[in-house]
């Protein structure tokens, strides 16, 4: 029988198609930590982060908000002397928590991204204000009506888009992603 | 005339509406034409990657094979979109099954990725492709006496693609003086802005743009100028929100670098939609000479 695989492989699997060292090769030397501008907001500092994957500490890396506070500005990924692409790690991690449904409750991320990526089947491009309600609600009333003024300001200016833009040829750009992963009501 | 396909991207066609007409007007100066491809989707931004990596790379490898049909390299003006082509480019490049499976959706298109352009950010039209000595000719509006902040943020210069330099870039600057502006020494250039994280984790966001614009304004700077319409609209139109979380009172124009360099050829405000902006760059802009301008 096979082995079962650990966390710590499972993850490293993830990241077959970054290219860079395996988080095996991390020296626990906190440049990641020290150079993320969201540390300061994690609940694990990155380079906490990989050692508790290391160490197979599945359930505490799933329930820290560290991964979703990653903005992908990859400062980490270029100066981690191991040249571990912690970035890409991150993505992993999200792609990983989303499949297994498992992560804190209260975060924006995943439903902004699910409703993203609903949107592109849709029409092929993004639009803000569908965007928007993925968030909105989350907001306090001080923060919600700051959002509103922001937004009339961009309307008066002329950039927000009134109505959602589309492809031309969206029939084919469906089919094409239902030959990458089966949607429902994607024909 | 230097043909480029050209990639405006989401943002571009409303929220960043003056980086796409100021990039356009801006080539078309230095005898650069970019064609929209036509019938193009959204590159994905972030998003497609927390949900599936094939998913990602097949949407952003349908505009590739988009920009061969037409035999033309890729430009795109968004430092995200940039990002996700070069990379998606490069990977199917170097992976012949996972390219063999992206081509299978791609069927349902009549489109086929071939690997046989390269992505280029706007930024690299200009520094690369044309040069310094070009657009110092086409200069006919110096922008004397405008101390601009060159703003890099990330995926322009970041993940590295081959051994570049990613701390201390400097042809941001370079192009900048190019115009006859002054770039400002700002050290937060290669900071990130704060992304999607400005709708996600809000505090967390604020907290990044307040940096910069600090930094910036420490600086000296009268503007801030950028290369991607995510750091334009974080930077720009959450100032009041930082404002308010931090109980400061700060504020600095930013333009797209496009706006810049159309000034300096000459082409009407208006023209590239400055006075579209929350906090309007017209004191900072009014000591430049009219110059040779043309309407």
């Amino acid at each position: 029988m096979a082995d079962k695989l650990t966390f710590s492989d499972e993850i490293s699997n993830l990241l077959h198609a970054s290219h860079g060292n395996p988080l095996k090769a991390c020296i626990q030397c906190g440049t990641c930590s020290g150079t993320c501008p969201s540390t300061p907001f994690m609940d694990q500092s990155p380079r906490r982060l990989i050692a508790m994957i290391n160490a197979n500490m599945k359930d505490e890396v799933l329930a820290s908000n560290t991964h979703w506070y990653c903005a992908s500005c990859f400062h980490c990924t270029v100066r981690c002397p191991s040249e571990i692409d912690i970035a890409e790690l991150m993505y992993a991690l999200k792609r990983y928590s989303m499949w297994k449904n498992q992560y804190q409750e209260d975060l924006i991320g995943p439903t902004f991204s699910e409703t993203f990526v609903k949107t592109i089947f849709n029409s092929g491009r993004s639009y803000e204000p569908v965007l928007a309600t993925s968030y909105l609600f989350s907001l306090g009333v001080q923060e919600f009506l700051s959002e509103a003024q922001t937004a009339t300001g961009l309307m008066l200016k002329g950039r927000l888009p009134l109505l959602p833009a589309r492809i031309k040829r969206l029939k084919n750009f469906r089919r094409m992603i239902g030959r990458i992963i089966p949607v429902g009501g994607i024909s | 005339m230097k043909k480029y396909a050209y990639f405006p991207g989401c943002s571009l066609e409303k929220m960043a509406l003056s980086y796409n007409v100021s990039s356009i007007a801006s080539m078309n100066k230095l005898g650069v034409e970019l064609q929209e491809l036509d019938d193009w989707n959204c590159c994905g931004a972030t998003a497609y990657f927390h949900i599936d990596e094939l998913l990602a790379y097949t949407l952003c490898a349908r505009n590739l094979a988009l920009a061969e049909k037409e035999n033309l390299d890729l430009v795109a003006p968004c430092a995200g979109c940039y990002k996700n082509f070069y990379f998606t480019n490069a990977h199917l490049k170097e992976d012949p099954d996972l390219a063999d499976h992206v081509n299978f959706a791609l069927e349902e298109d009549d489109l086929h990725f071939s690997g046989n352009i390269s992505v280029r950010h706007l930024m690299e039209v200009f520094v690369q492709d044309v040069g310094f000595e070009e657009i110092k000719a086409k200069v006919s509006r110096p922008l004397k006496d405008l101390k601009v902040a060159t703003y890099y943020g990330c995926q322009i210069l970041r993940p590295r693609k081959d051994h570049e330099e990613t701390e201390q870039p400097v042809f941001f600057e370079d192009l900048m003086s190019a115009i006859g502006a002054t770039p400002v020494d700002f050290p937060e250039k290669v900071r990130c802005c704060s992304g999607a994280l400005i709708i996600t984790n809000r505090k967390a966001a604020l907290s990044m743009v307040r940096n910069l614009m600090m930094s910036a304004i420490k600086s000296g700077a009268d503007v801030i100028a950028t290369a991607c319409p995510m750091c334009q609209v974080n930077l720009e139109c959450y100032q009041k929100q930082v404002n308010q979380e931090f109980g400061i009172d700060l504020s600095i124009p930013v333009l797209y670098f496009t706006q810049l360099t159309g000034l300096a050829f000459g082409i009407a405000p208006n023209k590239l939609r400055i006075g579209t902006e929350l906090v309007l760059p017209t004191p900072a802009l009014s000591n430049i000479r009219r110059g040779s301008a043309d309407a």
